[in-house]
């Protein structure tokens, strides 16, 4: 008899978890540990953040999903590895801690929301607002709505979205935020009352962290970039690129950017600035008690897996698809793996830069919920092989630079006026070598409009639904 | 909202301002049908190549 433990309950731990459940017999104990009572459906927050939905609507209890599917629940917050000794320590959010031993590990802890990177930065000790947590967004949409009321009143309001690090990532968040705040004062008859700003660290608009892309667009082929401009000059929205935000104040965002170390200063009376991603901070002590999460984790405390951390060095290029993870097995420990947001990348995939003074500006890579779930697919099957006597090793893969992305963009809410942007890459990660445009033309397009809300609507309930685990949910792709 | 054509500005550059045609077919309820069934096909062929 085996025993999994998967560390956290996001897309990446809770397609694990599912999928370990259906591929390991009853003899086999499945045990999930999150902070979590819920699962939440991260892309809807953006939504939430405009008052256009309900936090309760994208979220369910995960306690029943996981009595039914015979899957253990420890909830709390792992704060210790010990992986000699094959066990975790757990925070307990009852209070007290709880030891879980484990003979394979999951850590799908995600990122930790790196606010402190940037001074003044945050909902809780800052001056932004945020959407990457569910009551972060909720909050979001009450300060939001409040910016509605001045603009009711006949006061001008400046908003400012987008990142608030060079590193940071998740671009596509924020241009939905952005969209979805257009489209609703568009909606109110007040988006002329609205300054609004993108400030983000991306070189050019549309790079959201995977270099850009080039499309297939009415005979010709196009940046990507041209298209995501045009979506800003069509309500109006002002941009800067290449920013590094390096210190908020009330109603001021301080920024550097690719061209100038000079201190330039960005007023605003609501701002939505997406955070660094770190890892979580969880310590791996061997068994000797020593501390070695500096060796089992980058810098940014995420987790080191099968990737080549080695060609970060090489220079951008000489980067090569190779680089990549693809069992996200961590190579000390050969039965801890990492999945989704969790696992340590290479190095980016957008091109470095930095300011005059050295301080580095670059998109990092995003592992949006579809990467998220994927690997959390193959990881499962992998060890679920392992522990079924059918290989001795992973060997299911999924590399970021052989498998696509989709991206449903939310524009606008409305099942009659609604917008989102449909975006498809193959693969995530360019390659040139293969590809004329580093991405196979017959996988990659770009496309907005109407259609582009129903999908998006559509995959709400369809994950919801995939992630309760119930009836055919194995059927819903990842 | 209308914006405003100022030659040399950020917005001037970026300027792809669509038509009223390009407008009423992102919310024409029967293109976009086509076009929804066209999206899914899309994805289909998207995680396809993934596997
Ligand atoms: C506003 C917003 C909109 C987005 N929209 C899209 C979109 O439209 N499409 C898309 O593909 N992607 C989207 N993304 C990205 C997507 O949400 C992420 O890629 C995805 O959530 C990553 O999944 P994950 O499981 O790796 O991490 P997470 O979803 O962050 O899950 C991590 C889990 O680990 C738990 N955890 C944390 N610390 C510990 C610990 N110490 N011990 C145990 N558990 C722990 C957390 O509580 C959580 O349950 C969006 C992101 C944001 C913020």
């Amino acid at each position: 008899m085996a025993k999994v433990v998967v560390l956290g309950s996001g897309f990446a731990g809770q397609t694990a978890a599912l999928n370990l459940r259906k591929s390991l017999g009853k003899d086999h104990e499945v045990v999930v540990v999150t902070p979590n009572k819920k699962f939440g459906y991260v892309p809807s927050w953006v939504w939430v953040g405009v008052g256009r939905m309900d936090v309760s609507e994208t979220q369910f209890e995960l306690a029943p999903v996981y009595k039914r599917m015979g899957i253990g629940y420890v909830n709390g917050l792992a704060r210790a590895v010990h992986p000699d000794d094959n066990y975790v320590m757990v925070d307990l959010l009852e209070g007290g801690e709880e030891k879980v031993e484990y003979d394979y590990l999951i850590n799908a802890t995600g990122p930790k929301l790196n606010y402190a990177a940037t001074e003044g930065l945050g909902p809780d000790h800052g001056h932004t607002v945020s959407i990457c947590t569910p009551n972060h967004a909720a909050e979001a949409g009450e300060e939001y709505l409040k910016m509605v009321e001045r603009m009711e009143r006949g006061e001008e309001v400046k908003m400012l979205i987008g990142t608030g690090h060079g590193m940071a990532t998740c671009q596509g968040a924020a241009f939905e935020y952005i969209h979805n705040i257009a489209f609703d004062l568009e909606e109110r008859g007040l988006l002329d009352r609205a300054k609004i700003t993108w400030l983000s660290n991306e070189q050019a608009l549309g790079d959201f962290g995977v270099g850009g892309m080039v499309i297939g667009k009415g005979g010709y082929t196009v940046s990507g970039k041209i298209f995501a401009e045009a979506s800003f000059m069509e309500k109006g929205f002002g941009w800067i690129t290449g920013a590094h935000v390096t210190k908020v104040e009330e109603g001021k965002a301080h920024y550097i950017t690719i061209d100038s170390a000079e201190d330039q200063v960005e007023e605003f009376d609501f701002a939505m600035l997406i955070p660094a991603f770190a890892g979580v901070p969880i310590k791996y002590i061997n068994k000797d008690g020593n501390d070695i999460t500096g060796e089992l984790c980058a810098p940014n405390g995420m987790l080191k897996v099968d990737a080549d951390y080695t060609s970060a060095a090489k220079g951008f290029d000489n980067w090569k698809k190779e680089d990549w993870p693809e069992t996200y097995q961590n190579q000390t420990y050969g039965n801890i793996y990492a999945a989704g947001i969790s696992f340590a990348p290479p190095h980016p995939i957008s091109k470095p830069a930095a300011a005059p003074d050295g301080t580095p500006i670059v998109a990092s890579p995003p592992r949006t919920g579809m990467a998220a779930g994927i690997i959390g697919h193959v990881v499962a099957l992998s060890v679920a092989d392992i522990i079924n006597g059918k290989a001795d090793k992973p060997v299911h893969t999924a590399s970021m630079a052989n498998f696509g992305a989709a991206c449903v963009a939310s524009m606008g809410k409305s099942m009659t006026k609604g917008s989102a942007a449909v975006i498809a890459m193959f693969p995530v990660v360019p390659d040139y070598e293969r590809f004329e445009y580093g991405r196979d033309m017959d996988a990659t397009f770009g496309d907005q409009g109407l259609a582009g809300h129903w999908l998006k609507a559509l995959l709400h309930h369809l994950f919801i639904y995939k992630m309760k685990g119930k009836f055919g949910w194995w059927l819903i792709p990842d | 909202m209308k914006v405003k054509y100022t030659p040399y500005t950020q917005l001037a550059e970026a300027w792809m301002q669509p038509g009223p045609f390009a407008k009423f077919t992102r919310t024409c309820v029967l293109w976009q049908i086509v076009k929804f069934a066209a999206y899914n096909l899309k994805i289909i062929k998207v995680v396809a190549k993934g596997h």
